[in-house]
């Protein structure tokens, strides 16, 4: 019975990436930026509540004495989607266009591209196709949630839909670390996650490949800054510039909150006030008497979990895929871009049509 | 809010006693740090809505006696209090680290015996799951028990609310249990509104209704696909999978985002759905038809139910007690829906299609509940649609919420989400979240996990954990 059933709707997969497919084309990305260089920039760095806004102004050296401009860049692995930046500004950001959000280096993420040395692309685009070049048509993928919202592991599972169908790509899922080519990374980190992060991500024979899916596993999204996660999964080491430097993000100096709620009157009310706890119970990490600064909540707690992880250590990332969440063949193209599969460069998967990106080599399209 | 303040914690114990023996639901007990003490306030779910009781811990007080002994409920509520501050509830059974993640992971074992062994179950388990670790304490077949360590994904999302602005809290709220955002997106909208003392427009409060609906039909087209291929139907878990699939894709559609994010805003929604009220209803016809067909026939799948029959049992009176939430609390017979009870958005005038009870208390009855709910929904979906084309011209999407930048105050927020009523109690001050507290449905019944292991073996697991269909995240915050 269940057979007929089977063939009652015929074939309701998807040809992508062979063929263009609507859903994926017309996919609502992150937002973008249409007009780098906008005349007025008055609270444009305010608009976005995961500060990935940032304006600057540089000084221009004119015949008839100097100008100042004012440039907008938006980190796309900040974007949570929420909207509110193309809704106040809509002649300087728009929604980006297209599934195919996710980019080989953390840079890659911003727009306006930060104009990056060809050699260096080449270099990260060459290092993962010496490493993928081995894995051909047979991949085997495990996922860890290091505390994503839930909604990441929907949209991982309904690569296993008919619709995606993964297996039609020479694309399983395997249950042991051991067995696996590409660890699928989501959430923004949670201290707790690090160490079985870390093990799963030892546990794969190389050659490996990590992929950070959504802003949560980018950059920490909204969920950070918070004493529980890493702002998310590269580790506080490489999200901040500590690896080799090219994978870091360039701006990443802006405030990580909205500056007009950062001086919160709250931390008065959590302040020293609540009860001293019990001596016995301090091995938990919750500190005892003697320090009048656990505050019973937030930064005493913080410092007690914060020492069990020796080190807020992540995994090193090679594809950085943005999106709250984002939508499976989002996840499809940062596979296939992973694997160096994009047929006829990628193009189909959706990049075409954007607008405000100046620079293109940042991103394999 | 309807806040009474109490004198003492015994005091507070016994009022709270009384009331929910007089009939009233616990709906949580949550702590505030105040300069005065630690603030315990109980929240008490009933037909006239939420009603809270507060005492305050004096500054200094180490320990209370524990709530547990005589509300079985607060078993998880007091240990999270003990996690986040430090206090001893004196007397509760199993202070274990709940929500914190504890600086030894050593397992705990409650079973001793001959060949008795535990099977660490995660938090990186086979397949894509949220990093939960189930502790299965065995002697080789059957589950004697099962103990829950959900602090691995603990992201702090408490404390972050409070770095956050009125209006912007309710991005982070579509992000404490992803799977429901738009229920948490209401239940934290709802309180905010409260505070302003204004409700939404009824255009926005139909589109509310619509979004709720459309991802409770999704949420349980994942329980059924899950259970699916936990009994191996290939072909059925690919159907289920392809009407989540198109479940989602109408849902973005509407607005651009599969999880129906970015649409609930304090004072109604920001914007109409994208596509017209003609081809919402064809739509919903079209998934109705397909969905009620293979449901029909999954329900005729006899080993299929074979496996579910008598498997993971809740006692009817075990759920009243606990006060167990959604369609694990209504497949033992507790019935406790928000959108009947406490009305909300567009339910009040709407009101909730009649639904048959269950009393099984097994798996089998709680997807017979989650089929009934999916019914419900449609039913609710194209009367809010019908009504949308005729109100949608009409009037603002957003109550003005201008005084939202001198919003002082405090006050309790629900919706009914898939998983069962979530409730958030939210104090701002001049606009700015000063404190906020989410209670998703899935903390309050996960910890019934401990108790519906009766007869069940290894095999059972995967079955019974869907058919709670909860979202760890949501769990840990």
């Amino acid at each position: 019975m269940w057979v007929l059933r089977g063939l009652r709707n015929g074939v309701v997969t998807t040809r992508w990436p062979k063929r263009p497919d609507p859903y994926a084309d017309n996919w609502r990305g992150p937002a973008t930026v249409r007009d780098p260089r906008p005349t007025n920039t008055d609270g444009l760095d305010q608009i976005c509540p995961t500060g990935a806004i940032t304006t600057e102004t540089a000084k221009t050296a004119r015949p008839n004495g100097s100008v100042m401009t004012a440039s907008v860049r938006l980190d796309q692995g900040r974007c949570i989607l929420c909207g509110h930046c193309v809704a106040a500004r809509p002649d300087v950001f728009a929604w980006s266009a297209g599934a195919a959000a996710a980019a080989l280096t953390r840079g890659g993420l911003v727009v306006p591209l930060i104009p990056e040395t060809d050699e260096n692309l080449a270099s990260v685009r060459r290092g993962l196709r010496e490493r993928t070049a081995a894995l051909r048509r047979s991949v085997h993928l495990r996922h860890v949630d290091a505390g994503s919202d839930g909604t990441e592991e929907w949209e991982i599972l309904a690569l296993l839909n008919p619709v995606y169908d993964v297996h039609r790509l020479g694309i399983f899922f395997t249950a042991s670390p051991r067995h696996a080519d590409v660890l699928l990374v989501t959430g923004a980190g949670a201290k707790g996650m690090t160490e079985p992060l870390r093990r799963t991500y030892d546990a794969m024979p190389h050659p490996k490949v990590v992929i950070a899916v959504g802003t949560d596993a980018v950059s920490g999204g909204l969920v950070s800054p918070s004493y529980a996660t890493t702002g998310g999964v590269g580790g506080t080491a490489q999200s901040v510039g500590g690896r080799s430097g090219d994978r870091s993000p360039p701006v990443v100096s802006d405030p990580r909150i909205h500056p007009a709620v950062s001086a919160t009157p709250e931390e008065g009310a959590f302040s020293p006030s609540s009860p001293t706890p019990n001596p016995e119970i301090s091995g938990f990490g919750r500190g005892g008497e003697a320090d009048p600064e656990i505050s019973g909540f937030g930064e005493g707690v913080c410092g007690g979990v914060g020492e069990s992880v020796p080190e807020a250590r992540g995994v090193p990332v090679d594809v950085w895929l943005p999106g709250s969440p984002p939508s499976p063949f989002g996840i499809l193209h940062a596979l296939l871009l992973a694997l160096g599969r994009l047929p006829g460069g990628g193009v189909s998967a959706g990049r075409t049509g954007r607008e405000g990106r100046t620079v293109s080599e940042g991103r394999e399209r | 809010m309807t806040a009474a303040a109490l004198t003492g914690v015994p005091a507070l114990w016994d009022a709270l006693t009384s009331e929910v023996t007089a009939g009233r639901r616990f709906a949580g007990l949550f702590g505030t740090p105040r300069p005065e003490g630690l603030l315990l306030s109980a929240h008490l779910a009933g037909d006239d809505g939420v009603r809270t009781l507060e005492a305050v811990l004096p500054a200094g007080a180490a320990s209370y006696p524990a709530l547990t002994p005589r509300l079985g409920a607060a078993f998880w509520y007091e240990r999270e209090i003990h996690d986040v501050f430090g206090v001893v509830p004196a007397g509760h059974p199993r202070l274990a680290p709940l929500i914190l993640p504890p600086d030894e992971h050593a397992a705990p074992r409650h079973v001793t015996g001959h060949g008795m062994f535990t099977i660490p179950h995660g938090p990186v388990r086979s397949g894509v799951f949220e990093s939960i670790e189930y502790l299965v304490e065995t002697p080789g077949e059957d589950i004697p028990h099962v103990s829950l360590r959900v602090f691995y994904k603990h992201r702090g999302i408490e404390k972050r609310f409070g770095q956050l602005t009125a209006a912007d809290g309710v991005l982070l709220a579509e992000r404490a249990e992803g799977i429901a955002s738009v229920a948490h997106a209401l239940a934290y909208c709802h309180a905010i509104e409260r505070i302003a003392g204004v409700s939404a427009p009824w255009p926005a409060a139909l589109v509310r209704v619509l979004h709720a609906e459309l991802e409770r039909i999704a949420n349980h087209l994942d329980v059924a696909a899950r259970l699916a291929d936990a009994a191996g139907l290939a072909v059925a878990t690919a159907r289920f999978g392809w009407h989540k699939e198109r479940a989602l894709r109408l849902v973005s559609r509407l607005c651009g985002s599969r999880f129906g994010r970015g649409v609930v805003v304090p004072g109604g929604v920001s914007a109409l759905p994208l596509l017209g009220p003609a081809g919402i209803l064809d739509e919903l016809s079209q998934a109705e038809k397909a969905i009620t067909a293979d449901a029909t026939a999954l329900m005729g799948t006899a080993s299929f139910l074979d496996r579910l029959r008598r498997t993971g049992p809740l006692r009817p009176g075990r759920a009243r007690e606990h006060g167990a939430l959604g369609p694990v609390g209504k497949g033992s017979g507790f019935t406790d829906d928000a959108r009947g009870a406490r009305p909300y958005d567009a339910y009040s005038a709407l009101g909730l299609p009649p639904a048959r009870p269950h009393t099984g208390g097994d798996a089998l009855a709680r997807l017979r509940v989650r089929w009934d709910e999916v019914r419900q929904s449609f039913q609710l979906l194209r009367q809010a649609t019908g009504e949308l084309g005729e109100a949608a011209a009409a009037g603002p999407l957003r109550a003005d919420l201008t005084e939202t930048h001198g919003l002082t105050g405090r006050a309790v927020g629900w919706a009914e989400a898939p998983q069962g009523e979530v409730l958030y109690d939210a104090a701002t001050e001049a606009g700015r979240i000063t404190r906020c507290r989410p209670r998703s449905a899935s903390f309050h019944n996960l910890v019934l996990f401990h108790e519906v292991f009766a007869g069940d073996i290894l095999t059972d697991f995967p079955f019974i954990e869907a058919s709670f269909g909860l979202s760890v995240a949501g769990v840990a915050l």
